[in-house]
C-alpha cells in the first residue's frame, strides 16, 4: 500500500511538467499570459505548434537530430560493448586506472572541448556536418556505455560462457549466444542513454554546425529569443520523438521485472 | 543586442545571393535584369519570426534571391569578414552591422567606397546628414549607407498611471520621479512592479546599454570617460534606490515584453524591438514613454544600422541593387515593421495596414528624444571589434557587484574601469559620442 | 577494447588536454599563472563554489534515495507498474531547454505555482521564488528542476543494478526471518554497491557541470561554477579563463570520484562464484 502511494506521488511529480508544457503549447497564445494561470485547458489551439513546425528549418533539423541520434547509438554500442566486455572479463594491468579515466573523462565541461574540436573538424572538412556532431556525441556517451555494459556483463556468470565454449563454440559465439541475451536490459539502457543524450545535447551541436543544425541547436539559436508561446511549442516538439523511442525501448528496459522478485 | 543583430542578420540574408542557388525564374520583360544570388550577412540569432517576416515581406519583392545569414553577435560578423578579407576571398555581398562594428572593418580597409552608389540614391531620397557623416568614419569615403535606426524606451502598463506622483509628467520623468513612482506602487499594492533587463550574458538583458546610453550620460554627460567619476558614483547610488523598488526577479528578464505581458512588471525599459510582441498583441494595455532624464540631461542611445559591401564581394551589382531596394520608402516601412526598427529615409509613412500601430507610437517617442533640448545622444560603442562582448560583460559585472552583491561602489568602479581601459586600448578604439573625440585609444579619467 | 580507447582519445582526450593546457597560458601563449590568480578573484567565484556544493549536497542524496524507492516499488507487484515505469522515464526525453522553460513557468512570479497558491488563498501576493536575493527559493526551484530532469537516468542505473541481484538471496533471507527493511539493508544495498558507485560517480561529475537549468531559472541569481565557465567561453570568448575553470572542475570531479571509489569499494570476489 505504501508502495502504491509512493508510486502515485512520484508519478504526479513526473507528469506535472510534461502536462504543463503540453498545456501551454496547445492553448491559445493569449492564455500563456493570464494570471492566475488556469491549470486545466481552457481551449485547445494548435496555433503555437503550427507556427513552430512551419517555421523554416525546423523539420530538417528534426530529421538531422534523429540521424545523429541513430548514428550515436550504433557507434557507441559497437565500440562500447567490446570494451565493456574486456573490462568485465579480463583482469589486465591498468584496468582500474582505465575505469577511473573513463569516468573522469566526462569531468571536463563539454564547452571547453568543443572549441579545439571545432578546429580539428574544420581541418578534416567535417565542419557543419551531421557526422561531426555524431562523432562528438559518441565520444561523450562512450564512457557510460563501456561502464554500464561492463557492470552488466559482470553479472553474467563466466561459467555460462565456458560451458558454451566447452560445447564447441568459440568465445565470440559464446558471447553472442550466452552473454548478450542475458544483458539485453542493461544494453537497452545504454542505447537509450546514448540516444537521449545525443538528442538533447545542444551546445556542442551549436558550435559545430552552422546550417545543418540539429533541432535543439536550432531551437536554442533561434527560438530562445522568440516569444514565450513559440518556445513552449518548440520545447514540446523537442520531447516528442524521445517519448516514442522510450515507448519502444520499454519492453527491453524493464522486461526483467516481469520475471519478478519475491 | 538582438535588435542590432536584426539589421545585420537582415543584411546578411540579403547579401547571400550565392551562386548555385535555385535558378530564379527569368525576369519578365521590362523588369530589371535578375541580379542572381546575393549573400547577406547580419549579426545575431534573431527572433525567428523576424527572419521570416524579412524574407516574406521585404525580400520577396526583390529582383533576385537573397540568402539571409546571421551570427550571434556583431563581433562574430566582424570576425568572419575580417578573416575572409585576409584570405582574399569574400563570400558576402552585403553586410548589415550597426555603426560601431563597421569601424574595425573600415580601418582594415575591408569595405568598398559607396560614394557613387550614394550619389545615385540621393537623387530620389533623402538620408539624414548626421547618419551619412557617421558612415564616413571621418574620411572622404562612404563606407556604409544608413539603413535603419532604433533606440531604447520605456513601456508602461496603463494600470500604473494612477500611482504617478503628483506633478510628474509621464512623458518627462526624472530618475528620481521614477523611483517615487515605484515606491508609490509598492506602498499601494505590496509588489515591486518596475522591471529592468538584468539577465546575464551577451544574449541576455540589455542592462549594459541602459548603463552606457541612459544612466551614465544622464548623470555624467558622458558614456565611457567618466566611468568612475564622482558623478558616476551618484548615478550608482540612484540606481541602488531604483533597484529597491524593482522586481527582484529581474535577474531572469532578457526580453521585457514577457514580464509585461504576464503582469509581473508594469514599468519596463528595453530596446524598442523587445516590446514588439507585447505592443502588437496587447497594445491597449500599454503606453510608450521616453526614458527618464538626470541632472545632466536626457541620455539616450541611438542604434544606427548601415549597409556595406565588403571588398571583393562576389556579386557587386546584386549587392548595390539590394541596397537600393532596401532604402526605398516602401521597403523601409516593411523592414521597419518586420524588425521593429525605424526607417532612416525622410518622409517614410509609418501608417497603413501593413505597419503595426505601435511602431508609430515608438517613433513618436524617439522624436521626443531628438526634440528635447537637453538630450545627450550616445552611440553604441565604436571600434571595439572583437572585444565588444567582453566590454558588455564588464558593465554587467559592475551591475552585479554594486547592485546585487552590495560591494563598495568606488572600489568596483576602479576595478572595472581598469578592465574597460584594457579592452579599449587593446582594440585601439577612440572615444565616441558623447565623449569628446580622442586622438588615440579612449582614456577613462 | 582498443577501438573504443582510440576513439575516445581522439575525440575527447586530445581536445581536452589541449584545452586544459590553455589554462596556464596567456593570450599570447606564454606560460603564466595569472589566470589562476584571476580565478580566485573572479566576481562571484566564492558564491559559485558555495552554490555548486550546496546544490550537489541536496540533489545527489535526494535523487539516489528517490531512485532506490522507485526501484523497490518497481520490483514489487504494484498495480499499474508498467505505466509507472513508462511515465518515470519521461524526463529522459526532455531536454535541458524544455525543462528550464517549464520549471520557469512554474516558479516565475506570475507562474503556475503562485497561481495555484493564490487561487487557494494561501498567499496574498505572489512569492518571488526566483528573486535574486531569495536563496531558499532559488535553491528549491533548481533542486526540483534538476532532480526532475535527471532522476530517470539514476533510476535506470539503479534498477539495472537491482534487477541483477539474484532473487534466491532475498528468498533465503526471508526464509530466515528477515523483514523487508532488513532484507533491503543487508542483502540489496551491499550488492548494489558497484552500481551505486558507478552511478554516483557519473551523476556527481555531471552535476558539477549543470548549468542550463540554473541559467534558465535564475539568470544571474545563483552563480555556479558551470555558469561561470560557460560565461567565459561563450560570452567573453576568453578561452584561458574558461580553461582554468575547467581545470578546477576536473580536479573537483576527480576528488569526489576518488572518495566514492574508496567508500564504496567492493572486492571483485563477491561476484565470482
Amino acid at each position: 500500500m505504501l508502495a502504491y502511494g509512493c508510486a502515485v506521488l512520484i508519478t504526479l511529480f513526473m507528469l506535472a511538467p510534461v502536462y504543463l508544457i503540453a498545456l501551454a503549447a496547445l492553448s491559445p497564445t493569449s492564455a500563456i499570459f493570464d494570471y492566475p494561470h488556469v491549470v486545466w485547458p481552457t481551449g485547445l489551439s494548435l496555433e503555437n505548434i503550427w507556427s513552430f513546425v512551419t517555421f523554416q528549418g525546423v523539420l530538417p533539423a528534426l530529421g538531422r537530430s534523429l540521424v545523429v541520434g541513430g548514428i550515436t547509438v550504433v557507434l557507441s554500442l559497437l565500440l562500447g560493448c567490446p570494451a565493456g566486455y574486456a573490462v568485465a572479463r579480463y583482469n589486465f594491468r591498468g584496468r582500474d586506472l582505465l575505469q577511473l579515466v573513463l569516468v573522469n573523462v566526462r569531468a571536463v565541461p563539454l564547452i571547453i572541448i568543443s572549441i579545439p574540436l571545432l578546429v580539428t573538424f574544420i581541418e578534416w572538412n567535417l565542419y557543419d556536418t551531421v557526422l561531426s556532431v555524431a562523432l562528438l556525441h559518441t565520444a561523450i556517451t562512450l564512457p557510460f556505455t563501456v561502464l554500464l555494459s561492463a557492470s552488466v556483463f559482470i553479472r553474467v556468470p563466466g561459467e555460462l560462457e565456458e560451458a558454451a565454449m566447452s560445447l564447441g563454440t568459440r568465445r565470440f559465439g559464446a558471447v553472442i549466444r550466452v552473454v548478450l541475451p542475458n544483458s539485453i536490459t542493461g544494453l537497452a539502457a545504454a542505447a537509450l542513454f546514448a540516444f537521449v543524450t545525443s538528442w538533447n545535447e545542444v551546445f556542442a551541436a551549436t558550435v559545430l554546425t552552422q546550417k545543418s543544425t540539429t533541432l535543439p541547436a536550432q531551437v536554442v539559436s533561434q527560438l530562445s529569443v522568440s516569444p514565450l508561446p513559440f518556445r513552449f511549442a518548440g520545447g514540446l516538439a523537442l520531447t516528442l520523438p524521445a517519448f516514442v523511442f522510450i515507448f519502444f525501448m520499454r519492453p527491453y528496459l524493464f522486461s526483467a521485472f516481469r520475471v519478478g522478485a519475491p | 543586442m538582438p535588435k542590432r543583430l536584426w539589421s545585420i542578420a537582415f543584411a546578411v540574408a540579403i547579401l547571400t545571393f550565392a551562386c548555385g542557388g535555385t535558378p530564379p525564374a527569368p525576369a519578365t520583360a521590362g523588369a530589371q535584369k535578375n541580379v542572381g544570388q546575393v549573400e547577406f550577412l547580419s549579426s545575431q540569432g534573431q527572433p525567428a519570426k523576424e527572419v521570416q517576416d524579412m524574407n516574406s515581406k521585404v525580400l520577396a519583392g526583390f529582383n533576385g534571391t537573397v540568402d539571409f545569414q546571421s551570427q550571434p553577435t556583431g563581433a562574430q560578423d566582424v570576425d568572419k569578414v575580417l578573416s575572409q578579407h585576409q584570405a582574399g576571398k569574400s563570400t558576402i555581398d552585403v553586410l548589415a552591422l550597426q555603426h560601431g562594428d563597421f569601424t574595425t572593418l573600415a580601418a582594415a580597409d575591408a569595405l568598398e567606397d559607396l560614394t557613387p552608389l550614394l550619389q545615385k540614391l540621393q537623387k530620389d531620397r533623402k538620408f539624414p546628414a548626421q547618419l551619412l557623416s557617421y558612415g564616413k568614419f571621418g574620411s572622404q569615403k562612404q563606407y556604409y549607407i544608413p539603413w535603419l535606426q532604433a533606440t531604447y524606451l520605456m513601456v508602461v502598463n496603463k494600470k500604473a498611471l494612477q500611482y504617478l506622483p503628483k506633478g510628474s509628467d509621464v512623458n518627462n520623468l526624472t530618475y528620481e520621479q521614477l523611483i517615487s513612482w515605484g515606491q508609490a506602487i509598492e506602498k499601494a499594492r505590496g509588489e515591486k512592479l518596475i522591471g529592468l533587463p538584468v539577465a546575464p550574458g551577451t544574449k541576455g538583458g540589455l542592462m549594459n546599454r541602459f548603463l552606457q546610453g541612459y544612466a551614465y550620460p544622464s548623470y555624467t554627460g558622458q558614456t565611457l570617460v567618466g566611468f568612475k567619476s564622482p558623478d558616476a558614483v551618484q548615478m550608482w547610488q540612484m540606481l541602488k534606490r531604483l533597484w529597491s523598488v524593482t522586481n527582484a526577479q529581474s535577474t531572469t528578464y532578457a526580453y521585457m515584453q514577457e514580464p509585461l505581458q504576464n503582469g509581473e512588471v508594469w514599468i519596463a525599459w528595453d530596446h524598442q524591438a523587445r516590446f514588439a510582441d507585447a505592443l502588437n498583441k496587447l497594445g491597449d494595455q500599454f503606453t510608450v514613454i521616453p526614458a527618464p532624464s538626470g541632472p545632466k540631461g536626457l541620455g539616450y542611445m541611438s542604434v544606427a544600422v548601415g549597409l556595406a559591401i565588403p571588398k571583393g564581394a562576389p556579386n557587386r551589382a546584386g549587392a548595390e541593387a539590394l541596397i537600393d531596394y532596401l532604402t526605398q520608402a516602401k521597403q523601409q516601412a516593411a523592414a521597419g515593421s518586420s524588425l521593429s526598427f525605424f526607417p532612416v529615409i525622410d518622409g517614410v509613412n509609418l501608417t497603413g495596414s501593413d505597419v503595426p500601430s505601435y511602431l508609430s507610437a515608438e517613433s513618436a517617442v524617439a522624436s521626443k528624444y531628438v526634440a528635447n533640448k537637453k538630450s545627450v545622444i550616445t552611440l553604441l560603442p565604436v571600434g571595439l571589434g572583437l572585444k565588444g562582448d567582453e566590454f558588455t560583460l564588464t558593465y554587467q559585472d559592475a551591475f552585479t557587484r554594486i547592485i546585487l552583491r552590495n560591494e563598495d561602489i568606488q572600489t568596483v568602479l576602479n576595478d572595472d574601469a581598469a578592465k574597460l581601459q584594457q579592452l579599449v586600448t587593446t582594440a585601439k578604439a577612440a572615444c565616441w559620442p558623447p565623449d569628446p573625440p580622442s586622438s588615440g585609444p579612449c582614456q577613462i579619467k | 577494447m582498443a577501438p573504443a580507447v582510440v576513439f575516445m582519445l581522439v575525440f575527447l582526450g586530445w581536445p581536452m588536454i589541449n584545452a586544459l593546457l590553455i589554462a596556464f597560458q596567456s593570450a599570447a601563449g606564454d606560460f603564466t599563472l595569472d589566470n589562476v590568480q584571476r580565478l580566485f578573484r573572479d566576481t562571484d567565484f566564492g558564491l559559485a563554489v558555495r552554490n555548486t556544493f550546496l546544490l550537489l549536497a541536496i540533489v545527489i542524496p535526494l535523487e539516489f534515495t528517490l531512485a532506490l524507492v522507485m526501484a523497490v516499488v518497481a520490483q514489487s507487484r504494484v498495480r499499474g507498474r508498467d505505466f509507472f515505469l513508462y511515465v518515470w522515464s519521461f524526463p529522459l526525453a526532455i531536454s535541458d531547454l524544455a525543462a528550464g522553460l517549464v520549471w520557469l513557468a512554474v516558479f516565475t512570479q506570475h507562474g503556475y505555482l503562485n497561481s495555484i497558491l493564490q487561487s487557494l488563498h494561501l498567499i496574498q501576493h505572489p512569492i518571488g521564488f526566483l528573486n535574486y536575493n531569495n536563496l531558499a527559493g532559488l535553491v528549491l526551484a533548481v533542486v526540483l528542476a534538476e532532480t526532475w530532469r535527471s532522476i530517470s537516468l539514476v533510476m535506470v542505473v539503479v534498477m539495472s543494478g537491482i534487477q541483477s541481484i539474484p532473487a534466491e538471496l532475498g528468498e533465503a533471507a526471508e526464509i530466515m526471518g528477515a523483514g523487508a527493511w532488513r532484507r533491503f539493508r543487508s542483502v540489496t544495498l551491499p550488492l548494489l554497491k558497484p552500481t551505486l558507485q558507478v552511478g554516483l560517480i557519473l551523476r556527481t561529475t555531471a552535476a558539477f557541470q549543470v548549468f542550463a537549468v540554473v541559467l534558465a531559472l535564475t539568470g544571474a541569481g545563483l552563480p555556479v561554477l558551470a555558469t561561470k565557465t560557460e560565461s567565459w567561453v561563450y560570452e567573453a570568448r576568453n578561452y584561458q579563463m574558461g580553461a582554468v575553470y575547467a581545470v578546477l572542475l576536473l580536479l573537483l570531479s576527480t576528488l569526489t570520484t576518488l572518495i566514492y571509489l574508496n567508500a564504496l569499494r567492493t572486492p571483485r570476489a563477491v561476484f565470482q562464484r
